[in-house]
């Protein structure tokens, strides 16, 4: 049956395991995949700038051994002359077996995935929901800690657009024994609806705070984020707040020797280069990661599809 | 005040006080020439001030759009001058086309065809919000 992915709590928490597990085996055992998506084709739709997650799906789908076609910006699709999310849906369900679409306006993937005929993943609708970026950072909190519980993480910039933060925050809910330190700028702060969704929800201790140094010491996980100039209506707000926290060196010092530092990317300066080499971190590694969990999510989808 | 009693019609009794314009307009009854009364803060011993709407015909009223408006709100179905029902109201799950999604960000700003159709997400605190995304009704 066709099913698609539009927010990460389309998944359960078995799904997610699942998917990780596949994830490792792909990891493990490159050559078996090489030639599981012979001949299928993965659409990739990205009406909103994308380097890293259009590539990694492209890149993805080509190790599976299948084809990518591909609009790459607004300007040069159907949309530019007015075609509607729904109707792009369905011509691109008559050229695909998958779509993976990014889309400016918050809803849009929803709108796609009930009129394609064919799996959708959103791959970012606005400020709304990124699933597979979430997806690449549970891998990579499974690979570095081994477990999603009794986990203290930290999640740092802007936390009130950083649609990474709540869909994390969503995800690692379900684990047991996790707390969170919500750091931000008050104005960037966690909106309620997200903590009355998740943390309260599960009763999942958390504290807010707006010192990144003061909550360091006690952090396995430090979730760093951008603060996005795309999601602000006013410039003089995005130029107050952008460089509110700075990861450098010295803020390392009182940090565990175990912490792992993970950032969705791109980041502008809110990660000092200083700190690439630093084994703690792993933001590189994360994107890799999302590589292999988009590989696990396209044959989960595609199987489930009856595609596969 | 008086309003003179309707004799075949609906009479939506207990608005809470300052309501009645909202369910007026969200009814489209400033869309209709029927024949409407809207009393606004009237005494109620229960409620201390309260809003009614008469409207002077029998016609199907959306429970769905009162039940969003003020579900404390009671519906009376009047024929012949005397009440013959009254009508239970209950948060509908779904609202469609009743409310709109404000957020300029949100798919339905630019794709006009859509329905703007809002979810309840919290019964307790009434929390309606945007099935696209998920921005609460009237925040």
């Amino acid at each position: 049956m066709k099913r698609s992915v539009i927010d990460i709590l389309d998944l359960s928490a078995q799904e997610l395991e699942e998917l990780i597990a596949t994830a490792e085996d792909i990891i493990a055992n490159p050559d078996k995949y090489a030639h599981v998506c012979d001949r299928k084709k993965l659409a990739t739709l990205f009406f909103e700038p994308s380097t890293r997650t259009r590539m990694s799906f492209e890149a993805a789908m080509y190790e599976l051994g299948g084809h990518v076609i591909s609009v790459s910006s607004a300007m040069s699709s159907s949309a530019a002359k007015g075609e509607s999310v729904a109707d792009t849906a369905k011509t691109v369900s008559c050229y695909a077996d998958i779509i993976a679409m990014r889309h400016p306006k918050e809803g849009a993937a929803y709108v796609a995935a009930h009129n394609a005929t064919i799996p959708v993943i959103n791959a970012g609708d606005g400020g709304h929901c990124h699933p597979t970026q979430t997806l690449a950072d549970l891998l990579t909190i499974w690979l570095e800690k081994r477990t999603f519980s009794g986990l203290t993480i930290g999640v740092c910039g802007d936390l009130k657009f950083g649609r990474t933060v709540h869909s994390l925050l969503n995800a690692m809910s379900r684990y047991a024994d996790n707390k969170f330190v919500l750091i931000s700028p008050e104005e960037l702060k966690v909106p309620s609806y997200v903590k009355k969704g998740s943390l309260k929800k599960y009763n999942i201790p958390y504290t807010q705070t707006t010192d990144l140094e003061a909550a360091m010491p006690e952090l396995d996980i430090l979730y760093m984020t951008r603060v996005q100039r795309e999601r602000f209506f006013n410039e003089e707000d995005y130029l107050r707040l952008k460089d509110s926290y700075i990861l450098t060196p010295e803020k390392l010092k009182n940090a565990k020797k175990d912490l792992s530092i993970l950032h969705p990317l791109p980041r502008v300066n809110e990660i000092s280069v200083a700190i690439d080499d630093d084994p703690r971190a792993c933001y590189f590694k994360q994107v890799l990661n999302g590589k292999y969990m988009r590989m696990a999510l396209i044959l989960k989808l595609l199987t489930e599809a009856g595609t596969l | 005040m008086n309003i003179a009693a309707i004799q075949n019609g609906v009479v939506i009794d207990h608005i809470t006080a300052g309501k009645g314009m909202t369910l007026y307009k969200l009814m489209k009854l400033d869309e209709t020439d029927l024949s409407v009364a809207i009393i606004k803060n009237v005494n109620s011993r229960k409620m201390g001030k309260k809003d009614i709407i008469k409207i002077d015909a029998d016609i199907p009223v959306d429970l769905d759009v009162i039940a969003y408006v003020d579900p404390g709100a009671t519906v009376n179905i009047i024929r012949q001058g005397k009440l013959v029902e009254k009508r239970a109201i209950e948060m509908p799950l779904t609202l469609t086309d009743v409310i709109f999604c404000k957020n300029p960000r949100c798919i339905t700003s630019t794709e006009q065809e859509l329905h703007h159709v809002f979810r309840l997400t919290d019964r307790n605190e009434k929390v309606y919000r945007c099935l696209y995304c998920e921005t609460k009704a009237g925040g």
